[in-house]
C-alpha cells in the first residue's frame, strides 16, 4: 500500500486586492469580483521564489511525515516559474532538505499541472518499489501581465508531499492522466509573461480535460461523485472550480473546502495541490478524496485518496493551510506590489 | 433586366466555432444552401468576408471558397465593404442574374472571428473606421458608437432604458432562434447592470464577435417558379455611401447611407415604408438599430428609441425587426451578417422560422451596414 505519509503548505504572507489592481487600469473591480469570484490574492515577497516556497512548504510535510530526508530517493519540483531557466530547483530544495546526494531530482513544467505531474511520478516510483520515499512539490510564483485579466489571480504558494508505503496518512486508491494538444496558454523562451487564448481556455481546454480526467478515475475506480467527501479541482479562478463540479455532479459542500481561490488566487502549479492540503488538515480517517489539476497546453491529473487513522496524529504537526492564509497576512498597494513583482525597472 | 429570386439557404450554428477552419464553416454553410436549392452547379458565386487576412491570415479567399466547394473554375469574387460585404455580395450577384450573364450564383459571406484574441479582433475591426482620422487616436468601434449614442440622447433625449429595450427584444427573438450564438433573454437591469464598455454603452448593448457564414443561391424568377418552393423575389435593391469619418459628417445621429440606400430600393421595389411586413436590420450596437429604423423611414427622425418602449418593433408588435435575433443575439461574423439577414427573411416567408415564425408576412426587407454607416445595403422581397 502506499501514498501520502506528510503533507505540507506554504503561502507568503502579502495579499493583494482586486480593488487595487483595478483602480490602476481603470477597471470595474465588482465585475471581476463577481464575474471570477476573485476578492485578493498573495504576492511573494521580493526574495520569495519557486525554491524558497518549496522548501518552505517541503519542511512542513517533513514536520508530519517523522523520516529521515536522506530515505528520500526522488525530489520533483513542478512549477511554471522556476528561477533558472538552467539550473534545477530540485537540487536547492533536495540540499536545503539533507536528502543529498542519493536522490533522483527533476523539475517538471505543465503550466499549471506541473505539481501533480510530480506527485504522480513520484508516488508512482514508490509504488513500484524504486525509492522508498518520494517528494514532490508544485509551487509557483505565476506570472499576469500587468493590466490584463490574469493579474487579478496570478499568486504565489507551494504544496508538497512526501510519498512512502509505511505510516501513511492517506491511501492513494488510483492515479489516471488525461492530456490532449490543446494551446490555450503559453510562454516562450525569452517571454516574461504567458499569452493565453482568452475564452477558448475554458470549454475545449479545462473543462474538457477535468472532465475526461475526472470521469476516467472514477470509471477506473468504479466510484461516483457522491461516494467523496472532499473534492479539489484546479481554481484559475472562482467559478470554474464550481462550475465543473456541478457538470461532474459534484455538490456545493463537497467542493469549498479545498476551494481557497478567493482568498488565495491561483497558485498555478501550486493551487489543486493547496486544495489538498487544505483537505487533509479538516479530514476524518475514512474520507475520500478526489483531486483534479488542469494544466494549460493541455492536461489533468487525478489522484483518489483514502484518509488513514495518523492523519488525526499529524495534522497539527505544522502550520494548517487555511491558517496560514488567513492570519497574519499583509495588504500591499499597487507600487508595492509592482516592486515586489520586480515590475519596476531600475538603473542597472 | 430579369428579375431574380432566392432559391436557397443556408446557415449553421453560429459562435465560437474553434474546432472548424475558415473553409470547413463556409462548405458547410454553402453545400446547405445549393441542397435546399436543388441544385449542384452555380455559375458563379460572390463571398462577403470583411477581414479574412487578419483574422486567420488567409486572402485570396474566393478561388479558395470554391475550390474546396468543388466549383472551380466557375468565376468567384470576394466582396469587402466591411461589416456590409455579405450584403453588397447579395448586389452583385443579383446583379449579374438580372443583367443575363449567368443563371444560378451563390452569394454569401464568411467570418471566422474566434481564432483571434479580444485585441486583435478589435484592432481588425477598427480598420473600418477611418484610420487617419479616427483610428489612429485610438477609437474603436464601440467608441464611435458610444458617441453617436450620447448624441442621439442629447439630441433626441433617447433614454439608456429605451437602448436596453434592444438588447432585451433582440434577445427574446434570438432566444427562439436555434442557430443564435446567444439563444437566452436579458432584462433591462441586466443589460444596465452589464460591464462598461463605451459610455454610454455596455457590453449588452454590443454585438458579439462570432465565427459564423451563411449562403444564399439565387436564380432568375422564371426559373425560380418552376421549382417546387415559394418564390421570393428580390424587388427592390440599394446600395450608398456616406463619409466613414464620424467627424466629417453633419450629422453623427443621421445614417445617411442608409437613408439613401433605401430610397433606392423603395424606388426600384415601388414600396414605401409602411409596406414593409417586418424587417432584418444592422444592431452592431443598439444604438445603431433606432438609428436605422430611423433613417428607414419607419419611424421619425428622432423617435426611434420611443419606438422600443411602444414594442412596435418586438415580435408581436406592428412592424417586428429583427425576428433572427438580430446581431446581438443571433451573432455577427461581420461578413457573412449581410447574407444571414436574407436567411431570415426567407425562413420567414416560407414558415420556417419556428417560435419566432410571423403571420405570413409578404414583403421583408434587409439593411446591413458597413462601420459606422459609411456604406449601407438594403434589400427588399417579396414572396410571389
Amino acid at each position: 500500500m502506499e501514498g501520502i505519509v506528510g503533507y505540507g503548505a506554504y503561502i507568503p504572507r502579502n495579499r493583494i486586492k482586486v480593488e487595487e489592481i483595478a483602480k490602476v487600469w481603470g477597471a470595474d473591480a465588482p465585475s471581476y469580483k463577481r464575474g471570477l469570484m476573485l476578492e485578493e490574492k498573495s504576492v511573494p515577497s521580493p526574495d520569495q521564489d519557486t525554491i524558497t516556497m518549496s522548501v518552505e512548504a517541503s519542511r512542513n510535510a517533513l514536520k508530519r511525515a517523522h523520516i529521515d530526508p536522506v530515505d528520500i530517493g526522488a525530489v520533483y519540483v513542478g512549477s511554471e516559474s522556476h528561477p533558472y531557466a538552467v539550473k534545477p530547483s530540485g537540487t536547492v530544495l533536495a540540499e536545503a532538505l539533507g536528502a543529498t546526494p542519493e536522490a533522483h531530482t527533476a523539475d517538471f513544467e505543465f503550466a499549471c499541472k506541473a505539481g501533480t505531474e510530480g506527485m504522480f511520478v513520484a508516488l508512482n516510483l514508490v509504488k513500484s518499489g524504486v525509492v522508498r520515499y518520494g517528494l514532490a512539490v508544485g509551487a509557483d510564483t505565476s506570472q499576469g501581465a500587468p493590466g490584463d485579466a490574469l493579474e487579478y489571480s496570478a499568486a504565489a504558494g507551494a504544496a508538497a508531499f512526501i510519498f512512502g508505503r509505511d505510516n501513511l496518512v492517506a491511501k492513494a486508491v488510483d492515479t489516471y492522466s488525461y492530456m490532449t494538444d490543446t494551446p490555450d496558454f503559453w510562454r516562450r523562451e525569452y517571454q516574461y509573461y504567458p499569452q493565453h487564448g482568452g475564452r477558448f481556455t475554458g470549454d475545449p481546454a479545462y473543462f474538457k480535460h477535468i472532465v475526461g480526467a475526472a470521469k476516467g478515475i472514477m470509471d477506473k475506480a468504479k466510484m461516483k461523485p457522491s461516494d467523496f467527501n472532499y473534492v479539489i479541482f484546479h481554481q484559475p479562478n472562482g467559478k470554474f472550480p464550481f462550475r465543473v463540479g456541478k457538470m461532474l455532479g459534484f455538490q456545493k459542500e463537497q467542493i469549498e473546502t479545498g476551494w481557497l481561490v478567493n482568498k488565495l488566487g491561483n497558485t498555478y502549479s501550486g493551487s489543486s495541490p493547496l486544495g489538498l492540503t487544505a483537505c487533509l488538515d479538516v479530514a476524518k480517517p475514512g474520507d475520500m478524496i478526489l483531486i483534479v489539476s488542469y494544466g494549460s497546453g493541455a492536461g489533468s491529473d487525478a489522484f483518489i485518496f483514502e484518509v488513514l487513522d495518523r492523519i488525526k496524529e499529524v495534522q497539527d504537526q505544522a502550520p494548517k493551510t487555511r491558517d496560514i492564509l488567513d492570519k497574519n497576512i499583509h495588504y500591499l498597494e499597487y507600487g508595492e506590489y509592482a516592486k515586489f513583482r520586480h515590475k519596476i525597472k531600475k538603473a542597472d | 433586366m430579369r428579375e431574380v429570386a432566392v432559391i436557397g439557404v443556408g446557415m449553421t450554428k453560429w459562435g465560437e466555432l474553434w474546432e472548424k477552419s475558415l473553409r470547413t464553416i463556409f462548405v458547410e454553410t454553402a453545400l446547405q444552401a445549393l441542397d435546399d436549392a436543388g441544385v449542384d452547379k452555380i455559375d458563379s458565386m460572390y463571398v462577403g468576408s470583411m477581414s479574412s487576412g487578419i483574422f486567420v491570415g488567409q486572402e485570396h479567399i474566393a478561388s479558395l471558397l470554391a475550390d474546396y466547394l468543388g466549383q472551380t473554375p466557375i468565376p468567384s469574387t470576394r466582396v469587402e465593404t466591411a461589416c456590409a460585404s455579405g450584403g453588397l455580395a447579395l448586389r452583385l450577384g443579383t446583379m449579374e442574374v438580372a443583367s443575363g450573364m449567368s443563371d444560378v450564383v451563390l452569394v454569401g459571406g464568411i467570418e471566422k472571428m474566434t481564432d483571434v484574441n479580444g485585441y486583435e479582433a478589435t484592432y481588425a475591426l477598427g480598420t473600418a473606421a477611418d484610420q487617419e482620422y479616427e483610428g489612429y487616436h485610438g477609437i474603436t468601434f464601440p467608441g464611435l458608437y458610444a458617441l453617436i449614442a450620447r448624441a442621439h440622447m442629447e439630441k433626441y433625449g433617447t433614454t439608456r432604458e429605451q437602448l436596453a429595450l434592444v438588447a432585451v427584444k433582440n434577445h427574446r427573438n434570438g432566444a427562439k432562434n436555434p442557430l443564435a450564438q446567444f439563444p437566452f433573454e436579458v432584462t433591462v437591469d441586466t443589460v444596465l447592470n452589464s460591464v462598461m464598455i463605451a459610455d454610454p454603452l455596455r457590453i449588452l448593448d454590443c454585438s458579439p464577435i462570432t465565427d459564423g457564414a451563411a449562403a444564399l443561391v439565387i436564380c432568375p424568377v422564371e426559373m425560380a417558379r418552376k421549382m417546387k418552393k415559394p418564390v421570393i423575389k428580390i424587388i427592390g435593391s440599394g446600395h450608398a455611401t456616406d463619409r466613414i469619418a464620424l467627424n466629417q459628417r453633419k450629422d453623427i445621429t443621421w445614417l445617411e447611407a442608409t437613408y439613401q440606400a433605401a430610397k433606392q430600393a423603395y424606388a426600384m421595389a415601388d414600396k414605401k415604408p409602411e409596406d414593409i411586413d417586418f424587417l432584418e436590420v444592422h444592431d452592431c450596437f443598439t444604438i445603431a438599430e433606432i438609428c436605422v429604423i430611423e433613417a428607414l423611414g419607419l419611424v421619425e427622425k428622432g423617435k426611434g428609441g420611443k419606438a422600443y418602449e411602444d414594442e412596435i418593433t418586438f415580435l408581436e408588435g406592428e412592424i417586428p425587426v429583427n425576428t433572427s435575433g438580430g446581431l446581438k443575439s443571433k451573432g455577427h461574423p461581420v461578413g457573412a451578417t449581410g447574407a444571414a439577414q436574407v436567411v431570415e427573411i426567407v425562413k420567414q416567408f416560407r414558415g420556417e422560422a419556428g417560435e419566432r415564425q410571423l403571420k405570413d408576412p409578404r414583403i421583408g426587407l434587409a439593411q446591413n451596414m458597413g462601420g459606422s454607416g459609411g456604406s449601407t445595403v438594403v434589400h427588399i422581397f417579396e414572396k410571389e
